[in-house]
């Protein structure tokens, strides 16, 4: 296409975008709400992921062997545990080694324990991690019932709680995300197709002297595009500025030890990028479904 | 040049209004298409440009079958005819140079080209003064002169007119005609469907009527026929 043909189509676009400008505003408001939620929920999502990885080293189970077992056969358990479904791997500690963790762990109280060495109350242990934090709870079931194993631990509630927390949060996000995609969408597509009918008789010379459909539909194109794109702009700005107060006062309050939170720049960045895409294919695709049903002539 | 073979047309209420259409016309020619309101003057026309599909037949026009032709090529067709109408179809929020240069700008000719071709055309119906201007601020012949330019604009082979004094005074019809007279004098076949008895008995010119999608006379020098 010629630069001036561009050009054109880019002035026809914004004349036609304020010629209607309640229905633009409602488009632009429409992708505004749905972008302003699915980046807030795309937000929170990412860094329940992130601190949930943090924690992983302690997503691990402990099966402890049976004191009546021999460390001769210790081998063939190990073998036995790693060719459990879901299993990464399976690393052994011995009572010794899992005193000398606890006291190291419990600083200065943990002298206490020192005295115990002679007579040490821990069992061995197997330390199994799996593929994924969420399949921890189904492999220590599958530990259990294995003979050898007296007792198995693993960070039952906490995990278990955070993987049930960001599941149901994702799933209600979608959702409403996808509804609000739609609306966003439909909205988008009556706003084209009322600047359709408003250039109606315009179309309709376009077609009797000659022009391509492609070239017809070029302005349209472009006026979805921007208003899903516009609707991008307040959301971008937001989640910006909401996020990085949030992540001071996480890092400031909370301090340091507990939760960290997904640093800004990568972040922020990318989710605007994220933005900026969805509002442009909602805006196009709205464009898109009513200009085709119009150019059938 | 046009050429229409056994040409029906049933819209998909069920009117007829081509019923067996055979015509051929030379390369040059003024063809004037009469007859009764609801004859299928309209019709016709619409077929000659693509706005309809005949449901059967084959119409040849500058060498191409258009029932062969791709819907994706129409505009290449297009842009070899102009066509003009009782109601102008003119854009109210262009000036009346900018709604001829409407005509160049979306076949995408360069803006040099544009402006030259537009003054020139301009110049033969004779608007030049008023390139200006807004429709809304001519006369009604003024308006169909920017529209007849409009169409002329890209130079087609073929004007195609549906009925385009229709809304004229008698006087002014006269300077259109005066118009299509020139344009015709130029070379370009001209097809003009018309309900003007006085301009069909006076400019006389090939005249085929049409009655019930039928042509029920073609005459090279022919009168209009009708009483009304
Ligand atoms: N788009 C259409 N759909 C259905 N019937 C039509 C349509 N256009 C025209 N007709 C019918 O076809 C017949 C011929 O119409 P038309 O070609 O407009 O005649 P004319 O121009 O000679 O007055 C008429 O009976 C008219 O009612
Ligand atoms: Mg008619």
């Amino acid at each position: 296409m010629k630069i001036r043909t561009f050009k054109r189509h880019f002035v026809e676009a914004f004349k036609s975008m304020g010629r209607n400008g309640w229905m633009s505003f409602a488009s632009i408001s429409a992708v505004t709400v749905t972008l302003l939620l699915v980046s807030v929920f795309l937000a929170i999502l990412l860094n329940i992921n992130f601190i949930a990885s943090q924690i992983e080293d302690d997503v691990q189970i402990r099966a402890y062997i049976e004191r009546t077992e021999k460390p001769e056969s210790y081998d063939v358990y190990q073998k036995d545990l790693e060719k459990l479904d879901k299993v990464k791997s399976v690393k052994y500690q011995s009572k010794e080694e899992g005193l000398d963790e606890l006291i190291e762990s419990l600083g200065d109280e943990g002298e206490v324990f020192s005295s115990l060495k002679e007579e040490n109350p821990l069992r061995d242990a197997f330390i199994i991690y799996t593929d994924k934090p969420q399949d921890t709870a189904v492999v220590a079931k599958e530990v259990e019932k294995f003979k050898f194993v007296n007792k198995v631990e693993y960070g039952k509630g906490t995990v278990e709680k955070l993987f049930k927390v960001t599941d149901a949060a994702r799933n209600v996000g979608i959702f409403l995300v996808l509804g609000l995609v739609f609306t966003a969408m439909f909205l988008i597509s009556n706003t084209i197709k009322l600047t359709i009918v408003t250039r109606r008789r315009e179309i309709e010379i376009m077609k009797l002297v000659g022009a391509t459909n492609g070239f017809i539909r070029w302005p349209f194109f472009i006026e979805g595009f921007a208003l899903g794109v516009f609707g991008a702009f307040l959301p971008i700005i937001v989640i910006a500025v909401g996020y990085q107060a949030v992540f001071d006062i996480v890092n400031q309050k909370l301090g340091t030890v507990f939760i960290e939170l997904l640093p800004v720049t990568p972040l922020i960045p990318q989710l605007a990028l994220l933005m900026l895409l969805i509002g442009g294919v909602i805006g196009v695709w709205g464009s898109l479904t009513s200009v085709r049903k119009f150019l059938k002539i | 040049m046009i050429e229409m073979i056994d040409v029906w047309k049933t819209y998909p209420n069920g009117v007829m209004a081509l019923n067996g259409i055979d015509v051929y016309i030379e390369k040059g020619e003024f063809v004037y298409v009469v007859g009764p309101s609801g004859a299928g003057k309209s019709t016709f026309i619409k077929c000659m440009y693509r706005e309809e599909k005949p449901t059967k037949g084959s119409i040849i026009i500058n060498g191409t079958n258009l029932a062969k032709v791709k819907e994706r090529q129409i505009p290449k067709v297009r842009r070899k005819m102009g066509v003009i109408f009782q109601d102008f179809k003119l854009l109210p929020r262009l000036t009346v140079y900018e709604n001829v240069a409407f005509a160049l700008e979306v076949i995408e000719e360069s803006p040099k080209v544009i402006r030259e071709r537009v003054m020139e055309v301009l110049d033969l119906v004779k608007l030049k003064n008023k390139a200006r201007m807004f429709p809304d601020e001519l006369s009604g012949g003024e308006q169909q002169r920017v529209s007849i330019a409009r169409s002329i604009v890209n130079r087609p082979p073929v004007v195609i007119a549906d009925e385009p004094t229709g809304n004229l005074d008698p006087e002014t019809a006269w300077e259109i005609m005066d118009i299509f007279k020139e344009i015709n004098a130029r070379g370009t076949t001209v097809v003009m469907a018309t309900h003007n008895k006085e301009i069909v008995n006076t400019i006389t010119k090939r005249v085929i009527a049409i009655e019930g999608g039928r042509i029920v006379r073609d005459e090279a020098k022919g009168d209009y026929g009708y009483e009304d």
